[in-house]
């Protein structure tokens, strides 16, 4: 049901994607502090990293570290405190048809069809309404989603949606796209597809990606590089390159480099998640849950 | 059972979800007309016998004349209102009191609708003019469309004009307070994904915030139309010389009982038409909400 056709080699002219190899992001020195209840708090600080054209990088840890500060900052929706925010070396003014995003709440226009919400963005282009038709009705037949394009998003599925929701994003041909948790609301089966698809559209379409989530697995299988975010205040804590090879199948998640690469990320996730915890759970409690009685089970001892 | 061909037809149940997505015309016609007929034929029936035994009762209370404290000797009863209905709706004199009501209704809803929601929309977007507007707005609002018949008397030339002015204040604010409560409401990531597709600031308001506050916007027509009636009736009896509101007044005075009873079912009648009129439109304007 979700099998994507694959695209013709020769990409015509016509494309937006076809003479722009760039996309480059540079984050440099990036902070972000606001007035909490309690005085100023610091949300990012000292963020740097860079995503090269064409690559998948995503961001990984505990919820609160200001990944998706670090996104809105780059859609141009929030200024930083102190840094620059650069793509392909010029700083970010504000949001873009450039810089394409797709949110973790389903974001489509609910009084749109399909594929009106397809041609939103060609639209604000200024393209001809019969012309962004054609396009959309092209984007959308790439990606198994013509026969609904007349429908509202009502009608649609999570997975359906987000699918739409991302070929919105691609239909103005964005040198990056920036994913704020997109898949977190769906079920682990559509999950697995939804990835296959973004995976298939980012080769072919050879745009810089960067993505966003707390699922240690979803990271290693997509991404050419994973950075990890520590609590509060969120800085990086580690970068870690991911050396799978590609085009990645469902199996990778078995192989033993996967798994190596898991360990690794788990604990290092484990350690900020706790700490993101803060008093809630300290090591006596985690030590308690492995507390041995003698033998004797929970129930007996309490 | 009427829907046994369309069950009969289903693939297996793991099929189904995607199915029922597919445009399957000829089979969801069929099925839609079935579910019509199941499903609004008691409402209908239910409704019509409602009405029938309200009038049962009433004709029971006027021609026996009962006297239970509420009086019902000189209450006119269905009878002798379908009497002077036919006389009335014969004569061109009643179809003018309709037509003058109407007619002041449609100015009046009208001008409300075009002030109060663009107003509601813009202060929605801009903080300072719904910080200047909402005071003056909350002040307004509590005071009832019928207070303002002898003020709306001295500012207008005509008797017309405050007339149709009273309606209009009557539903100005449920339209105005009902779009900015829509405003409020809108999701800020569409607007946020608008922007991401590289909506400017006039789009973003025409394609986003518009639509999304649509709904609501609707929600205040209705009552804003239910609540220009109840204005437009008070002020044709203090003030009118032609209106329904005035008929019925003025059938009062003369002591033609039926005709204030019919003047009351004109008006809930009109009353519903226009609402009915209303829930048409925004149907129409909102075809995303069609269930």
């Amino acid at each position: 049901m979700t099998a994507v056709s694959p695209l013709p080699a020769d990409v015509p002219a016509a494309s937006p994607y076809a003479d722009r190899p760039k996309g480059r992001i540079e984050i440099t020195d990036f902070s972000l502090r606001y007035d909490g209840a309690n005085g100023p708090m610091d949300a990012v600080s000292d963020v740097s990293l860079t995503v090269e054209p064409g690559e998948f990088v995503s961001i990984i840890g505990p919820s609160g570290c200001g990944k998706s500060t670090l996104l809105n900052a780059l859609a141009g929706f929030l200024k930083p405190t102190s840094g620059v925010v650069r793509v392909d070396g010029k700083p970010i003014e504000g949001p873009s048809a450039d810089r394409g995003m797709i949110f973790q709440q389903y974001s489509l226009f609910p009084w749109k069809t399909v594929r009106q919400n397809v041609e939103f963005g060609l639209k604000m282009k200024g393209m001809e309404a019969s012309e962004r038709k054609r396009a959309a009705r092209t984007l959308l037949g790439l990606a198994g989603l013509l026969p609904f394009e007349n429908h509202y998003p009502d009608k649609l599925s999570g997975g359906m949606k987000q699918r739409v929701g991302i070929v919105r994003a691609l239909a103005t041909g964005p040198r990056i796209l920036l994913l704020d948790e997109p898949f977190g609301a769906l079920d682990a089966q559509t999950r697995l597809i939804m990835q296959q698809i973004l995976t298939n559209m980012w080769q072919r379409l050879k745009i810089s990606v960067l993505f966003v989530t707390h699922d240690i697995d979803e990271a290693i299988f997509l991404s050419d590089r994973i950075y990890v975010m520590t609590a509060r205040p969120g800085t990086i804590k580690a970068e870690i390159a991911v050396p799978l090879p590609r085009p990645r199948q469902p199996a990778v998640i078995m192989s033993s480099e996967f798994l190596a690469l898991r360990r690794g990320l788990m604990s290092l996730i484990r350690e900020e998640s706790l700490k993101a915890m803060g008093g809630e759970i300290n090591a006596d409690a985690l030590l308690g849950l492995g507390a041995n009685f003698d033998g004797h089970d929970l129930s007996r001892a309490l | 059972m009427k829907t046994a061909t369309l069950s009969a037809e289903a693939p297996p149940a793991t099929a189904a979800a995607p199915e029922t997505l597919k445009p399957a015309a000829s089979k969801a016609a069929d099925g839609v007309w079935a579910m019509v007929g199941r499903a609004n034929l008691r409402p209908v029936l239910v409704g019509f016998v409602s009405i029938a035994l309200f009038v049962l009762v009433w004709r029971f209370l006027t021609v026996n004349r009962i006297d239970l404290y509420v009086r019902f000797m000189n209450v006119p009863s269905p009878d002798d209102v379908l009497e002077s209905a036919k006389t009335a709706l014969s004569s061109a004199q009643f179809a003018d009191h309709v037509l003058m009501s109407c007619r002041r209704i449609l100015y009046g809803f009208t001008l409300a609708a075009v002030v109060a929601v663009p107003l509601g929309l813009l202060m929605g977007r801009f903080k300072l003019l719904s910080e200047i507007v909402f005071p003056v707005a909350e002040v307004m609002r509590p005071i009832p469309a019928i207070a303002w018949v002898p003020m709306s008397i001295m500012l207008w030339p005509t008797n017309e004009q405050s007339i149709v002015f009273i309606t209009f204040l009557g539903s100005f604010f449920p339209i105005l307070l009902n779009t900015l409560h829509g405003m409020a409401n809108v999701d800020p990531v569409l607007v946020r994904a608008a922007r991401c597709l590289g909506a400017s600031e006039a789009a973003t308001f025409r394609e986003v915030y518009l639509p999304a506050t649509l709904p609501q916007i609707f929600t205040g027509l209705t009552v804003g139309m239910g609540v220009a009636w109840v204005s437009l009736i008070a002020a044709e009896m203090i003030s009118g010389q032609f209106g329904i509101g005035y008929f019925t007044w003025e059938a009062y005075s003369l002591v033609q009982y039926p005709d204030i009873a019919l003047g009351m079912i004109t008006i809930g009648v009109l009353g519903l038409a226009s609402s009915w009129a209303i829930r048409l439109i925004g149907r129409l304007a909102m075809p995303w909400s069609a269930k």
